[in-house]
């Protein structure tokens, strides 16, 4: 009887749908939207005139200006990082290239506040980094590079886990091809690999963008926290919160949810877009 | 890993590849890599170890064993082990929903899963803190209910459920994709029921997924800095996670202690990245 009546129900949908879609939407509602709706709705309780007057402060532009511009160093610093790394562990073999792929997840799997504690000791008069860097006359700790190096840590995995998977993919009678042509080793990889792997590098480099304009662990740690000097957009908003100033919290938050929500279409599209090259590769 | 099995069969391995293991330039990558990776990755990842025996195993011993530490770890401890159910309850729920039906606004409904990777926990704090704080949207009521949200446990474990939200859905949602409904829908046609078919067949099919979005989800949930120091109030021997215990014993300037406090975390998230490249050789 039951076998007869199924296959009809069967047919259509599996059970359990009403029960899942509900506790998803019940989750993510209660614990996502409902917190960004507060936050959205505060923002236009402020109104249009306050909220510029606080996010184009000097203090409030100063921070501004230093996370963007940290955050651009850093993401430099992967851009070429990542792209070394993804090649070397896809193009050659040698003994550790196991561990080496392991420890490009550590920047992920280790606390930023861990992160920010060890750089911040490490590049410290006293530590082994900072006492030789010292000696150069270059100052890490406490000025915008150390807030630069913790967003690099922070942000490393992006650029190699976006890259490697399209390098691995790669159509190696490309590269026969080309050499077969007579081309050099570096013109393959300019002419013929690089501009494969250009939409997921570019990827790769806005994700770790958006990542290090939100970071604040690592950071706080670093930083030495000078307003003007080294202090991050994240940071000037919780400052805010602690003076129980919600409506300068908000307005911060605001502005660096909109620059998040920005880069994430972009990153989306740039995905899309390396998605499309390596079917047509194919 | 190795690349004889990133290739395709039916290439050869290209020659310059062959002739690069051995040549200048091949080994100049590398060295550059094996390198940096040394500065930039392990030396910080070994420092914290160094720095927290630097006075001895008794001075470790004593600073793990201090009660503000043995507190934090609790918390901590307590916070991940409601979390992460939670966690895989709703990866487990959407991951079925979405992979399993066809319904219109699925796209969306994966956006929104993602939503939380894409802003920065601070915010994620700040937005908890305009909801359930004293001056936020629900604050009267709570106040009037006598119900303490912020400042205390419910606040610490909402935004940790916030921050790790898409951690089991991303693991397991593309797997159960990819295998499609042709198991279950067997299943249902031999007369299982709903929860038959999702321990039978789709629990085994997925379990490596889920244990490892488990795992991810766990690590990311101990180490929780910034959402958490925006709901937690910082109050010492109460709200004080082990990530804040670290920024708390640092600005005490007790180095020593903030790094013993950051080597159990280290423990943690090294145990992750293991468990996390077994599981990846398993699949």
């Amino acid at each position: 009887m039951i076998a007869a009546a199924a296959p009809v129900r069967a047919k259509r949908v599996l059970p359990g749908f009403t029960l899942s879609l509900g506790t998803t939407l019940l989750y993510l509602v209660l614990i996502v939207l409902i917190p960004i709706a507060a936050l959205i709705l505060k923002g236009a309780e402020i109104g249009p005139e306050r909220f510029w007057q606080i996010v184009s402060s000097d203090r409030a532009v100063a921070a501004f200006r230093i996370t963007i511009t940290a955050a651009a160093i850093a993401t430099a610093v992967n851009a070429a990082y990542g792209l070394l790394m993804a090649w070397v562990l896809v193009r050659y073999d040698f003994p550790g290239k196991r561990l080496l792929d392991a420890l490009m997840d550590v920047p992920f799997a280790l606390p930023t506040a861990v992160a920010g504690l060890s750089l911040t000791a490490l590049f410290s008069a006293n530590g082994w980094f900072g006492s030789a860097l010292e000696a150069a006359g270059l100052q890490v700790v406490y000025t915008i590079w150390g807030i630069a190096l913790a967003m690099a840590f922070t942000s490393v995995p992006f650029v190699v886990r976006t890259v490697q998977p399209v390098l691995e993919d790669l159509d190696v009678s490309l590269e026969q091809a080309a050499e077969t042509l007579g081309a050099r080793p570096w013109q393959i990889f300019s002419r013929v690999v690089f501009p494969a792997i250009l939409p997921a590098w570019l990827a790769g480099c806005t994700t770790a963008f958006a990542r290090s304009l939100g970071e604040f662990g690592a950071i706080v740690f670093i930083a030495g926290n000078l307003p003007f000097q080294t202090e991050i957009a994240a940071l000037l908003a919780f400052i805010r919160l602690e003076e129980y100033d919600y409506n300068g919290a908000a307005a911060i938050a605001l502005v660096l949810l909109g620059f998040a929500l920005v880069l994430l279409v972009a990153s989306n599209l740039l995905q899309n877009w390396a998605a499309r090259h390596r079917e047509a590769a194919r | 890993m190795n690349p004889p099995d990133l290739i395709a069969p039916g290439y050869a391995v290209p020659p310059h590849h062959g002739h690069a293991a051995r040549t200048g330039g091949a080994r100049l990558l590398i060295g550059l890599a094996v390198g940096l990776t040394l500065l930039f990755v392990v030396a910080p990842l070994l420092y914290i170890f160094v720095r927290a025996f630097s006075q001895g195993w008794q001075v470790y011993a004593d600073n793990i064993l201090n009660p503000a530490t043995l507190h934090a770890i609790w918390l901590t401890s307590l916070v991940a082990v409601i979390v992460v159910p939670l966690n895989v309850a709703f990866g487990i729920a959407a991951a079925w929903a979405v992979a399993k039906h066809r319904f219109p606004g699925r796209g969306i409904l994966v956006t929104m899963i993602e939503i939380p990777f894409s802003i920065s926990p601070i915010i994620a704090g700040i937005c908890y803190l305009l909801l359930y704080g004293r001056q936020g949207l629900l604050g009267p009521w709570l106040q009037a209910a006598d119900l303490q949200v912020m400042f205390a446990l419910p606040g610490i474990v909402l935004v940790t459920m916030f921050v790790t939200a898409p951690f089991v859905a991303r693991e397991v949602l593309p797997l159960m994709q990819a295998q499609g409904t042709d198991q279950e829908q067997a299943a249902v046609t031999l007369g299982a029921s709903g929860w038959q078919v999702f321990r039978r067949v789709t629990l085994p099919n997925i379990r490596w997924a889920l244990l490892y979005g488990a795992v991810l989800c766990t690590a990311r949930a101990v180490g929780e800095f910034g959402g958490v120091s925006v709901v937690s109030g910082n109050i010492r021997g109460q709200t004080n996670t082990l990530p804040l215990h670290v920024e708390l014993l640092f600005n005490d300037l007790n180095a020593v202690g903030a790094f013993a406090a950051a080597s159990t975390l280290t423990v943690i998230a090294l145990v992750a990245l293991v468990i996390k490249t077994a599981l990846e050789a398993r699949r």
